[in-house]
């Protein structure tokens, strides 16, 4: 069996390197396309962001966006045929684009890991909790059985699960659904990683059991000081939990801003017909859900100009022809990527008919017809 | 229930952490003991697993029993499979032969427990070949994929393709029939078999999550393989496996009685049966036949109803319900 215990001499201290300043991951321009017998999928078009480290960073989009294509290529776990990548990551400083598998080895779990969306299948259905969380433990900080065992109790206990010492040896199918992702975040958070990316992790949980993961999730964060990057579909779901958040829409970034500005000061329409489709309580009974009509772009010949502008209420003859580039007003750290970003919910655009927020029942919504002549993207 | 209200009080006692989030712990025991329908031990075990029933343990103890007497065959009191006692030809079970004797008066217990030697080595050993390359190449093939995936099949297309019992025949004839040789060449024909079975199944895990996930607590492939991978495999292996010897040990009957296996005098189920047969000797002394074809029939069906039982057993999908 070629498992390694410790880290052979002479490869990667990645613990050694905490001295490292700069921002703990640094993405930069991060292309991932797939061949595939139609032509090739831009799933990724050019990702740059950064995170720092002990803080989260939110990552949303719609289904398609490619937020979960880009989670896969920051990690490196792309599947090794008819993938074309380009772009580095830099993770405290080493470039983990040019790693050999084996340097990978020693980074996940260690120092970076992962949570995944769906705990029934993300768990191995024929082994006891107790050891799928030991064995990082052993492989990674050479424990051996009796201390791991222990540091695994210790783990259940930590992300709240009731008798841990009883439950390690319990098999996933014994479990619940936020039990069973209590335990993923236990394995995941086993080696004390200095980044943890949690792809969509309450996705498959009912709303309740939702918001006491992502408050578990929160709180150890701030005990162990880890960066999250928190890919989800929700606005919701980062709003207040995420530092930054990064708007994602057919494989690029709209808009990224520190949280609290990208909802007062939302300046692309793509993310303010985000928050729009999020259902509120002070809603009459019976009112309409706001969808955004339309579907996202067909990644293998995305539209020219602005990927939004097919389905954008203010979109221009210049957005459908050329590409706004992601760029600031004002605030250096608020980016966004459109040609007549809003101003106080308002568009700046010359000729709009209506404005989203001020009269949200007239925004093209699930069903009704659709405002936008152009509106005829979805292929 | 009393009893899950202590279980919790006792609970939020010990817990840490569990407490900064209220309700938690109290929901997720609910929906713990609502999943399971059954009462949970001090060690958190469920108590109640399925009882396997009579038929199982019958099965059990008569292959129990065919794999004793044929290990144990030269220690235990028998008498010598090939004498024979020519004043005593064709005799009905009695005390002093408890199964009767043949036309040339040789013990038909003793020649039954010699030639379940030939049955259960060709059975057993045929498929331990077949897991070992087959089961090898399969989750090899199923985890990796590609090149070495297509070559794989390849291989095992070219192998299933070829008629095993024309091969045998051939071989046989070609390298004469000896019970080394008849295993060889059945197990070398079980390979594609386990091999197609193995990587049908581990490449339906090697898609999963779970193995992503080991990949991302940086396990290396060799470890993803034998210990997220290999376990998920067994079951459907083991049930496999145990019909396979059934398979063999019919494939090998079926060439003794065509006189293709091991040579006479020497035993085997296959020639017993083919003896009780020959020369009218079906209506003179069925007992030739009978034991050796019942003992065939007993066995294939224990081995057939312990597979399945197990897979009942241990199959995730059917494990709790």
């Amino acid at each position: 069996m070629a498992m390694r215990r410790g880290r052979p001499a002479g490869t990667l201290q990645f613990k050694d390197v905490g001295t490292h300043d700069g921002p703990l991951l640094v993405v930069d321009d991060v292309h991932t396309s797939f061949r595939t017998a139609r032509g090739t999928v831009k799933a990724v078009d050019g990702v740059s962001f950064e995170v720092n480290e002990g803080k989260t960073l939110g990552i949303v989009g719609e289904s398609g966006s490619g937020k979960t294509v880009l989670s896969r290529s920051i990690m490196g776990l792309l599947p090794p045929r008819d993938v074309i990548r380009s772009g580095t990551v830099h993770f405290a400083g080493h470039d983990m684009t040019a790693m050999e598998d084996k340097e990978l080895r020693q980074v996940w779990g260690a120092e970076l890991s992962m949570i995944f969306q769906d705990p029934m299948t993300a768990l191995n259905p024929v082994k006891r909790i107790g050891d799928q969380i030991c064995e990082s433990l052993r492989l990674h900080l050479d424990m051996d059985k009796k201390e791991a065992n222990s540091t695994a109790v210790e783990l259940l206990r930590s992300v709240g699960i009731p008798s841990p010492e009883d439950r390690v040896r319990w098999y996933p199918f014994q479990l619940s659904g936020g039990m069973r992702q209590r335990v993923m975040i236990a394995i995941a958070l086993a080696c004390a990683p200095r980044l943890v990316m949690a792809d969509e992790p309450t996705t498959g949980l009912d709303v309740t059991v939702q918001a006491q993961i992502l408050d578990l999730l929160a709180d150890l964060q701030r005990e162990r000081h880890m960066a999250v990057i928190l890919v989800t579909h929700d606005l919701g779901v980062v709003a207040s939990r995420a530092d930054d958040i990064i708007v994602m829409y057919a494989g690029r970034v709209v808009e990224r801003a520190p949280t609290r500005t990208l909802f007062s000061d939302t300046k692309m329409p793509y993310t303010q017909a985000l928050m729009d489709s999020i259902p509120r309580l002070a809603d009459p009974s019976g009112a309409r859900l706001h969808a955004i009509g339309g579907r996202p772009p067909d990644l293998i010949n995305p539209p020219d100009g602005c990927r939004f502008a097919p389905r954008c209420p203010y979109a221009q003859d210049k957005c459908r022809e050329s590409d706004p580039p992601l760029r600031t007003v004002g605030s250096p750290d608020h980016l966004f990527a459109c040609w007549f970003p809003l101003v106080d919910g308002k568009s700046t655009a010359p000729s709009v008919p209506v404005s989203l927020s001020t009269a949200p029942s007239t925004a093209p919504a699930a069903g009704a017809p659709d405002p936008d002549p152009t509106a005829e993207a979805d292929a | 229930m009393p009893d899950d209200r202590e279980l919790l009080d006792t609970n939020s006692s010990t817990r840490m952490l569990g407490n900064r989030i209220p309700g938690t712990a109290a929901t997720d025991e609910a929906i713990l003991d609502m999943q399971q329908h059954e009462p949970v031990d001090p060690n958190g075990e469920p108590l109640k697993k399925r009882p396997f029933g009579f038929l199982f343990w019958f099965a059990i103890g008569f292959v129990g029993l065919v794999l004793f007497s044929a290990i144990l065959a030269n220690v235990l009191p028998l008498q010598n499979p090939n004498f024979g006692n020519y004043s005593a030809l064709n005799q009905p079970p009695s005390g002093s032969h408890l199964l009767g004797t043949d036309d040339l008066g040789r013990d038909l217990l003793a020649r039954l427990v010699f030639g379940a030697r030939v049955s259960l080595i060709v059975g057993f050993l045929g498929v331990i070949i077949g897991l070992v390359f087959g089961g090898t190449a399969g989750l090899i093939s199923g985890y990796r994929g590609g090149r070495i995936d297509i070559a794989l099949n390849a291989g095992s297309f070219i192998i299933l393709a070829f008629p095993a019992i024309v091969a045998v025949i051939a071989i046989v004839t070609f390298w004469g029939a000896s019970l080394f040789h008849i295993t060889i060449i059945l197990g070398v024909a079980t390979i594609p078999l386990m091999y197609r079975v193995i990587r049908a199944s581990s490449l339906s895990f090697a898609q999963r999550d779970f193995v992503i996930a080991a990949k991302t607590m940086g396990a290396t492939d060799t470890r993803i393989v034998l210990r997220e991978i290999l376990p998920n495999v067994i079951p459907v292996t083991v049930t496999f496996s145990l019909i396979t010897v059934a398979g063999l040990i019919v494939i090998e009957g079926t060439l003794a009685f065509l006189g293709l296996s091991v040579a006479l005098p020497t035993p085997s189920w296959g020639n017993l049966i083919n003896e009780g047969t020959a020369n009218g000797a079906l209506s003179s002394n069925p007992y030739i036949m009978l034991w050796p074809a019942m003992a065939m029939f007993l066995l294939l069906w224990s081995i057939n109803l312990i597979g399945d039982r197990l897979r009942q057993r241990f199959d995730i999908r059917e494990g709790l319900l």
